[in-house]
């Protein structure tokens, strides 16, 4: 990794490790009495072993200069490996988690193995960990090849890479120790989300920098998704962590909004983040993989605006809906229900255009596992977001809201959708990231993708029984006027369907391991060869035959 | 440099573009696209004019319906109200016995009561309300602070060691580690305490030598609260230690632990959470569930 990187570079790198590494200490020895102490240690040591990282290679051969006329992939290689690391860990705390809900006493009365902080463990772990690493290997990977420029340099790439994972790492870490802001899918406290701004704009910056050299005159639509992805994403942290510390040595903070409005900021973020890192992300994804492993021409341009416009204007005034029947006023709740009901179709827009690109080439959908996770994301892509429209109609709400119908909801999202594009995006990217024939196995593939089907639809339908089950026992009246069950009474009735959950859960999990393991052997030993063409920055676009494509990978022929 | 191409399977033109090997077709939208796009907006428009919607400074567009959620709230619980006032009145109105020999009355508590108690009780007493170690079984006739209607009414309504201001108080003191009473003497006083509900065998010298020492024990320091006869006192919350029911376990350990270390049961005053109906019907749900039980 340090070989890659200029003479320049490393001293810059170095710069930075110290002062990190000192910027830890301090916090160290401010919170010695409080459990931001620990983390300025964390931070402490870390730096100092990436200055030893450092130093090692500091001496080796600069890169030379042919090297710009080649695409820079070496932080794709290591964020795909971090984020199937993320993957395993995320997916074990979540079936934990959902066990947990079968039999409370697997918190073996430990404090850290507490519902309450396992909880944002798995969702950070899958959300942030897997997901957000994926998204910027692939951003990078994509960004490159799309633009046919190389990425600006070759340190900031790396720094948001391994900045962001020590940002996760603070936060899952963080949630053990009982740090947390309790705000759902932004936890963290206000140093991990002050450093998160530091990475996700030079993040922007690094994405920005790429564009603003492409030798494409125009922009792809998959890069369209993955910019809306970095702008939004740093515009909805930075305003739903706006908080004041208790003092430099403390993790505590205290929000700078309260009440309802704390709850409308907390559900535009916490929406948002669905629409933008959770989708907005993953449809760039989608864009560039999907029709990159069909071999065939992207159905339709004009159909793209329309998504991406229709998605980038309309989600953002969705979130209210997470707030049906609160203290939030009703005209809010309207708008928030409404628009919600129009993103149906900009929605279902992007879900068709990637199904429709699958037309001549269904007999490959048959045959490749990968390109079938691909399109099964793109058909539970088109599931969940018809589904989050029904729930955010007020009185459908009514029925789902607080029940199991909405982890359902997200996990149809989350499993379905997010997980597949991004496995599916991975066995794509792998062989031609480590240049190999293919993967180590496609049967592994094909079990993987089994595991993943069959989990999913476990999970989904359990969840859909349990939540509906719920709601409705919630709001049945006795003869004598008053409910009918009380909490307990609905929990005892949601065991059948917590096991199911839980097995359905294991299942994913064991696909994902599977998953782990695959990769792990095309890296060492699958056959080299290039399955891509050569990472040469190409002089002119690639000639291609619509429906022909020669530049198209088909290691699964 | 753009060429559109024709694509052979669908028939259409690319838009003359291409990165790193992906072109687009320049297909037309869908019309279902347009019609559902429109329809969805025009449902919106709709609700807009009908529902409370966008926000005007201060104010906000009131909607033609003249739709108010917190109206409406207070609307349907107001008829909720009336409704269960058929019942509920006569609960509020009559005596514990007369709703007693009511079957109906006593058809809707058992109805509201069992939701009632599941949702505020359960978690200590039980689903089944039978209590566990450390949390009394309600089914039994055995009562720490009494068993007639009013007096669990009234535990009900303060609690035990509350912060309610007429709380029932009570404490066992902590007679081995407050240094009250020796090691024997507590081994002692146990065994006589266990003697009462579960007699020793015949002819067990040892064990009769330490319930006599033991009962001089009791009569020292266990009387005052508990009786001479060891029946406890409701008026204290004193529990009869003759009887077979024990919350906190009545095997050797337990009661010396109870001996050494004290005891202070805690349950929360219920005045301030629940209305005097809803205490009521509690009170009645209770004394039905153990006229089931024997």
């Amino acid at each position: 990794m340090i070989g890659q990187l200029t003479r320049t570079e490393r001293q810059i790198a170095l710069v930075i490790l110290i002062c990190v590494a000192a910027f830890g200490l301090a916090i160290a020895a401010a919170g010695k009495d409080d459990p931001i102490g620990a983390h300025g240690w964390l931070i402490m040591v870390l730096c100092i072993f990436g200055v030893f990282g450092v130093i090692s290679g500091y001496f080796a051969p600069e890169p030379s200069e042919e090297r710009l006329d080649s695409y820079y992939d070496e932080p794709s290689r290591v964020g795909i490996v971090l984020s199937m690391a993320w993957a395993a860990l995320g997916l074990f705390v979540g079936d934990w988690v959902a066990w947990l809900m079968v039999d409370p006493a697997l918190t073996f009365d430990a404090a850290w193995a507490s519902y309450g902080r396992l909880r944002p463990v798995h969702t950070t772990a899958v959300i942030f960990g897997f997901g957000g690493n994926a998204l910027i290997a692939t951003s990078f990977y994509v960004m490159q090849r799309t633009s046919r420029a190389r990425l600006p340099d070759q340190l900031s790439p790396l720094f948001v890479l391994l900045g962001y994972n020590l940002f996760c790492l603070l936060a899952v870490s963080g949630y053990l120790l009982g740090i947390t802001q309790s705000k759902e899918y932004a936890e963290p406290e206000w140093y991990a989300d002050l450093w998160l701004v530091i990475v996700w704009v030079t993040y922007f910056v690094v994405y920005l920098r790429t564009l603003a050299r492409r030798k494409e005159p125009h922009i792809y639509v998959a890069n369209w998704y993955y910019m809306a992805f970095i702008l939004v994403v740093a515009m909805l942290h930075i305003v739903n962590n706006l908080s004041v510390p208790v003092s430099f040595g403390s993790a505590k903070s205290y929000s700078l909004f309260s009440g309802v409005q704390d709850a409308m900021t907390q559900w535009w973020y916490g929406h948002n983040a669905v629409a933008f890192f959770l989708t907005a992300g993953f449809l760039g994804m989608l864009y560039y993989f999907l029709p990159k492993r069909a071999g065939r021409p992207l159905f339709s341009y004009r159909l793209s605006i329309i998504s991406f416009w229709g998605i980038t204007f309309l989600y953002m005034w969705a979130g209210s809906h997470h707030l049906h029947y609160t203290a939030l006023p009703q005209w809010v709740q309207t708008l928030g229900m409404t628009f919600s009901v129009m993103l149906l179709v900009p929605s279902w827009a992007s879900a068709a255009n990637a199904l429709l690109t699958l037309n001549g080439a269904w007999h490959r959908v048959r045959d490749d596992a990968t390109l079938r996770f691909m399109m099964v994301a793109a058909v539970f892509y088109g599931l969940s977001t018809f589904e989050g429209s029904f729930m955010a109609i007020r009185p459908v709400n009514a029925l789902s809201h607080y029940t199991d119908w909405t982890v359902g909801h997200v996990h149809a999202g989350a499993l379905g959708w997010v997980a597949m594009i991004t496995f599916g995006s991975i066995y794509a990217i792998v062989p031609w990231l480590w240049k190999r024939e293919r993967m180590h196995s496609d049967r592994l593939v094909e079990v993987h993708f089994w595991l993943a089907l069959a989990g999913t639809i476990i999970y989904v339908i359990a969840m859909w029984n349990s939540g509906i089950i719920q709601g409705l026992m919630w709001r049945t009246y006795s003869t004598s006027g008053t409910l009918a069950y009380s909490f307990v009474d609905s929990l005892i009735a949601m065991k059948p369907y917590y096991i199911a959950r839980a097995i359905g859960g294991l299942l994913f999990l064991i696909g994902g391991l599977v998953g782990c393991y695959n990769i792990w052997m095309t890296i060492r030993t699958a056959p080299r060869g290039v399955s891509e063409p050569s990472i040469a920055i190409p002089e002119a676009p690639l000639a291609v035959i619509p429906g022909r494509p020669g530049a198209a990978p088909q290691s699964a022929e | 440099m753009s060429v559109e191409q024709r694509d052979p399977h669908s028939g259409y033109l690319t838009t003359g573009h291409e990165w790193n090997g992906i072109t687009e077709l320049n297909t037309p939208v869908p019309r279902p696209v347009y019609v559902f796009l429109i329809l969805t907006v025009v449902f919106s428009v709709v609700y807009w004019v009908l529902m409370p919607a966008w926000p005007l400074g201060s104010s906000f567009t009131k909607g033609l319906l003249g739709a108010d959620d917190r109206a409406a709230l207070a609307r349907s619980i107001q008829q909720a109200t009336a409704t269960r006032s058929a019942w509920t009145d006569q609960i509020a109105g009559k005596s514990f016995a007369e709703i007693e020999a009511d079957p109906r009355l006593m058809a809707d508590v058992r109805r509201a009561g069992h939701t009632l108690f599941g949702d505020n009780c359960s978690v200590c007493h039980g689903r089944d309300a039978r209590g566990g170690k450390g949390f009394p079984n309600l089914t039994t006739s055995s009562w720490l602070w009494g068993g007639s209607p009013e007096a669990i009414a009234e535990t009900i309504r303060v609690g035990i060691n509350a912060p309610h201001a007429d709380s029932r108080v009570s404490q066992m003191p902590a007679f081995g580690r407050d240094g009250i009473l020796k090691r024997d003497e507590m081994e002692n006083v146990v065994a006589y305490v266990l003697s009462l509900s579960k007699p020793p065998a015949l002819g067990d010298k040892v064990a009769a030598e330490r319930i006599t020492a033991g009962k001089a024990v009791f009569a020292a320091n266990c009387v005052a609260c508990h009786g001479a006869e060891a029946k406890g006192n409701p008026e204290l919350g004193a529990p009869d230690l003759t009887d077979a029911h024990w919350i906190h376990g009545n095997d050797e350990n337990s009661i010396y632990a109870d001996v050494w270390g004290g005891l202070k049961g805690q349950m929360p005053g219920w005045e301030g959470r629940l209305t005097p109906i809803e205490r009521k019907i509690l009170v009645l749900y209770l004394i039905d569930l153990r006229s089931k039980r024997p």
